[in-house]
């Protein structure tokens, strides 16, 4: 039978006794868990930033056609020179085209498919901006721009202007912000695009784009799927590429190779075009798991410390309450408890102190040509890395005071009384 | 048949370290209910090592030992606490108390661990022993605050709260003046008389152990009168 209100009086006696000890020992936790708290929150808030630059402007699965020379040249055909060993010199791409076969029903299969979150065709072509006498290569992609802002978080990265104003306006382009810096242009004004194969369209800045990696914002801009595919001379199903937003994106590697197969095109997914991304992620929480567990393996030597002299300090007294009837038992959860609660009272001060970094940060100005979205730090709250924090500071003082109050468990009150 | 509060049936302890050596040797006594026993012998007799046999603090023995009829020999820690806990009563040479409680807190701590009695019960209880033992305006100072005579006293208030069956001690008086030696053994005459208690008390003065019921001698580890 265990009395615990004796045995938390007589704990709590020690700590308040002993009160500049006790306040180092939490304090040694306060730090270890505010330090967890805080990396942890800004850690994952940049993680997450990152992940949605890159991987929300990635399609989960890409569809297109590669432009590639062909696996098996005509003289592997031949079956007079079978076994050979052939040489071919210059060897150039099939012909074929870049667009999509069968677009429109593959769309519609995908559409349908409930693992699909959304389907979006996509018509790249390469074009030169005109702006007097400038002219700069870029791409234009035709987009069906309601569908695109729904799967994706495209409409964050319209600066100006809005995926509406878009829709609204067939001859509308939504143009790439390096280009509009460029060429000193803005919402309203007009931008005249020719084809490679020459013909001249002028569009109406609709809106400015900018995704904040430079490389994309110096070339990229968007406009309506029909209005690219008239600029290129194209039927209205010339498609040549469909991005999809599955609902699980785990889903994406199976999916991606069973649609290679049974359309016969490219489809690449979002694990295998990033898998560089996870690693920074990883290394990232690396980063904040190894910090925060040394800081809390030296709060836990704080705590062995302070408990090892408490106990050689109280050695008469751990005689005395045995002599007196209280079992090794009593004597260790005496001092279990003086961990545990050095651990309760450093971690929930540790949680108060990175819940409130973590608050600060998030509202430092945190302004960037690269993410116009971002105007703060990001810091990525959430209460699991508080439930974390506080099984952490437990565990760390449970093992740190273990050792020391089984120690006290062990002493033997005949020793001690007779003083040797 | 008279009722014996405590038996030792051939008790023999060796200290292994250093050196082999027999400390105890065959000691078989007996204290009978509401006895006052005095053990004396010459330094390093062997007294304080048999008091801890008996009060169950030391288990490193052979032979037998019997609390209130019942085998003590053999039990786990757990239940030799209990038992310490319940029913032996011990003062020490140097009155241990826990200095940064109160006296009050100090005489209280066995009986809260027994936990038989509510707080407020053993509360009471704890006054009306440090009353008996005239110190009870003591009861709210700090241990470490009060003199040796009076400590010597809350130790005594702590060995009784739980109404023990036998109260040990080993040399209680060795380290009080003689006023308050002399104290110390009107006291524990008293508990004999009116409370019935049983006593086992190491002492050297002689003087006082002649006032007591009976004398147990030891010699070298050995009981040679008693
Ligand atoms: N832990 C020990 N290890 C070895 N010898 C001990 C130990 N404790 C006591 N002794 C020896 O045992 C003998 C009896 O000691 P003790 O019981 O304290 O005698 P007393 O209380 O009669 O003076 C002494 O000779 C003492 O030196
Ligand atoms: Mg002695």
């Amino acid at each position: 039978m265990t009395n615990w209100s004796v045995i938390l009086n007589i704990a709590k006696t020690h700590l308040l006794t002993k009160m500049k000890s006790t306040v180092t020992a939490s304090l040694g936790v306060t730090f270890g868990i505010g330090a967890y708290i805080t990396l942890v929150s800004f850690m994952t808030g940049l993680n997450q930033m990152l992940d949605d630059l890159i991987l929300n402007q990635t399609p989960h699965i890409h569809l297109y056609n590669e432009i590639e020379p062909s696996p098996k040249q005509p003289v592997n055909l031949y079956g007079d020179l079978e076994g050979a060993f052939n040489v071919v010199h210059s060897v150039k791409p099939k012909q074929s085209q870049r667009k999509i076969h069968n677009a429109l029903p593959i769309l519609d299969y995908l559409k349908k498919d409930p693992n699909v979150k959304g389907a979006t065709p996509q018509l790249r072509i390469q074009i030169f901006y005109l702006s007097g006498s400038i002219e700069l290569g870029g791409n234009l992609t035709g987009v069906d721009v309601m569908e695109e802002a729904r799967i994706s978080n495209f409409r964050d990265y319209i600066v100006s202007g809005s995926p509406e104003a878009l829709r609204n306006l067939d001859s509308g382009i939504l143009l790439g912000a390096g280009l509009a810096k460029k060429m000193s242009l803005g919402v309203g004004d007009r931008v005249q695009v020719s084809t490679v194969t020459g013909g001249i369209f002028p569009l109406k800045i609709v809106g400015i784009y900018q995704s904040g990696i430079a490389d994309i914002d110096n070339i990229q801009s968007y406009a309506n799927l029909n209005t690219v595919q008239r600029i290129s001379g194209e039927a209205q199903n010339y498609i040549t590429d469909i991005n999809v937003k599955l609902n699980a994106i785990s889903e994406a590697p199976a999916m991606a190779q069973r649609l290679e197969k049974q359309f016969g095109i490219r489809a690449t997914d979002i694990n295998t075009a990033n898998a560089q991304f996870e690693t920074g992620s990883d290394i990232r929480n690396l980063i904040t798991y190894a910090v925060s567990i040394t800081l809390l393996i030296v709060a836990g030597f704080g705590i062995y410390n302070i408990l090892n002299m408490l106990i050689y300090e109280k050695m008469n007294d751990i005689a005395i309450l045995k002599a007196t009837g209280f079992s090794g038992r009593d004597v260790q959860l005496i001092f279990m408890s003086q961990a545990i609660i050095i651990g309760l009272i450093g971690g929930f001060l540790g949680l108060l102190i990175g819940f409130g970094l973590s608050v600060f940060i998030d509202q430092l100005p945190f302004n960037t040509e690269a993410l116009p979205t971002i105007t703060t730090f990001p810091v990525n709250m959430q209460f699991r890395y508080y439930v974390i924090g506080i099984v952490f500071a437990l565990l760390s003082t449970f093992v740190a005071g273990y050792l020391p109050s089984n120690k006290a468990k062990k002493i033997d009150p005949v020793r001690i009384i007779r003083g040797t | 048949m008279m009722k014996y509060v405590l038996e030792a049936r051939h008790i023999d302890k060796h200290f292994k370290k250093p050196v082999d050596f027999h400390v105890l040797k065959d000691i078989s006594f007996t204290v009978r209910q509401g006895e006052f026993a005095t053990v004396m012998g010459k330094s390093g007799s062997g007294k304080s090592t048999l008091l801890y046999i008996l009060s169950t603090m030391d288990t490193d023995y052979t032979g037998e030992l019997y609390l209130n009829g019942g085998l003590v020999t053999g039990k786990s820690h757990q239940i030799l606490s209990r038992i310490r806990n319940e029913h032996i009563g011990f003062v020490f040479q140097f009155h241990y108390l826990l200095s940064e409680f109160s006296v009050l807190e100090n005489v209280m701590l066995p009986g809260k661990k027994l936990g038989a009695r509510t707080e407020e019960q053993i509360e009471r209880d704890a006054r009306e022993k440090l009353e008996m033992l005239n110190i009870g305006y003591l009861a709210e100072k700090r241990a470490s605050r009060i003199s040796g005579g009076e400590k010597q006293r809350v130790a005594i208030a702590r060995a009784l709260i739980n109404n023990p069956t036998i109260l040990m001690g080993d040399e209680p008086t060795g380290n009080l003046d003689s006023y308050n030696a002399e104290n110390v053994l009107q006291i524990f005459t008293r508990l004999k008389e009116e409370q019935g208690l049983s006593l086992l008390v190491v002492t050297h003065d002689l003087d006082f152990a002649q006032r007591t019921d009976r004398i147990i001698e030891m010699e070298d580890g050995r009981i040679i009168k008693s």
